[in-house]
């Protein structure tokens, strides 16, 4: 479980490259400034393209959760 | 803020080689780099209102192909036991069935089910997801006028057709300039 509570939830899951970053990048621009976003995937490739990502966009990666073959992400929209 | 652009040079028109320049031209662009993709020869296909819909994959003259059916073939009760026969006797990548007429097409019938399986998008979904993270797509209007196609053959939302040299001064004013050539 993680510690941080969600604005809002994407679910990717099924879904594979390119489409959790596009449709990631979609739903943070929904939100205000310093809500967060959680993204639930189940492709392998996101566990890395997710954090490359926010490392790019300075958004904040604040927490990833792996389970049961899923990945969680946790993401601060930037201020 | 040092400008950088990316740029990515469709050149082929086959099922495979339309995907890469547009899975790298939508990410890039998601992630706030100023990109663009020209459209060249064969490439043109992958904006043409008809021939996008109907992209093929070739078996002949592709030996990295093997014969592949997608789980959900292979899951099906009685398609999946001939899938699995077929398999069993041309465990290699079967070079000479290219030639059988109709095996494009079932190859290609392979490729979109196996990409729906995975989730992966298809080609006109993919150019709907570079039209909205503001990727230009950039028709060549020399290989247009070669292959007789008019603007209305292709889709809408393009940049004006342009020319080898527009494209590269339009690349190399960024104070960061990326080519990449599919």
């Amino acid at each position: 479980m993680a510690s941080v509570t969600a604005d809002k939830t994407l679910d990717t899951s099924g879904l594979n490259c390119p489409l959790p970053v596009l449709k990631t990048k979609k739903a943070l621009e929904e939100l205000q400034a310093g809500q967060v976003l959680e993204v639930i995937s189940t492709d392998p490739g996101s566990k890395a393209d997710i954090p490359a990502f926010c490392q790019r966009t300075g958004h904040e990666l604040i927490e990833t959760v792996e389970e049961g073959g899923k990945y969680i992400f946790y993401i601060r929209k930037k201020g | 803020m040092v400008s950088e652009r990316l740029a990515i040079i469709a050149s082929k028109g086959t099922l495979d080689m339309a995907l890469p320049p547009l899975i790298l031209a939508s990410t890039a662009a998601s992630l706030g780099i100023e990109t663009a993709v020209f459209f060249t020869f064969y490439g043109l296909n992958i904006i043409h209102k008809e021939k996008m819909k109907k992209l093929k994959l070739a078996p002949l003259g592709n030996p990295a192909m093997p014969m592949a059916f997608p789980p959900s073939v292979k899951n099906t009760p009685v398609l999946g036991q001939i899938a699995g026969l077929m398999e069993a006797v041309f465990p290699g990548p079967p070079q000479i069935m290219g030639v059988i007429p109709g095996m494009t097409d079932f190859m290609t019938a392979m490729m979109n089910k196996t990409m729906k399986d995975h989730g992966i998008a298809d080609v006109p979904q993919l150019i709907e997801l570079c039209k909205e993270a503001e990727v230009k797509l950039i028709p060549c209007q020399m290989t247009m006028e070669f292959f007789g196609y008019k603007q209305e053959d292709l889709i809408d939302g393009l940049e004006p057709p342009a020319g080898a040299a527009t494209f590269i001064q339009y690349v190399l004013e960024a104070d960061k300039p990326m080519i990449i050539f599919v």
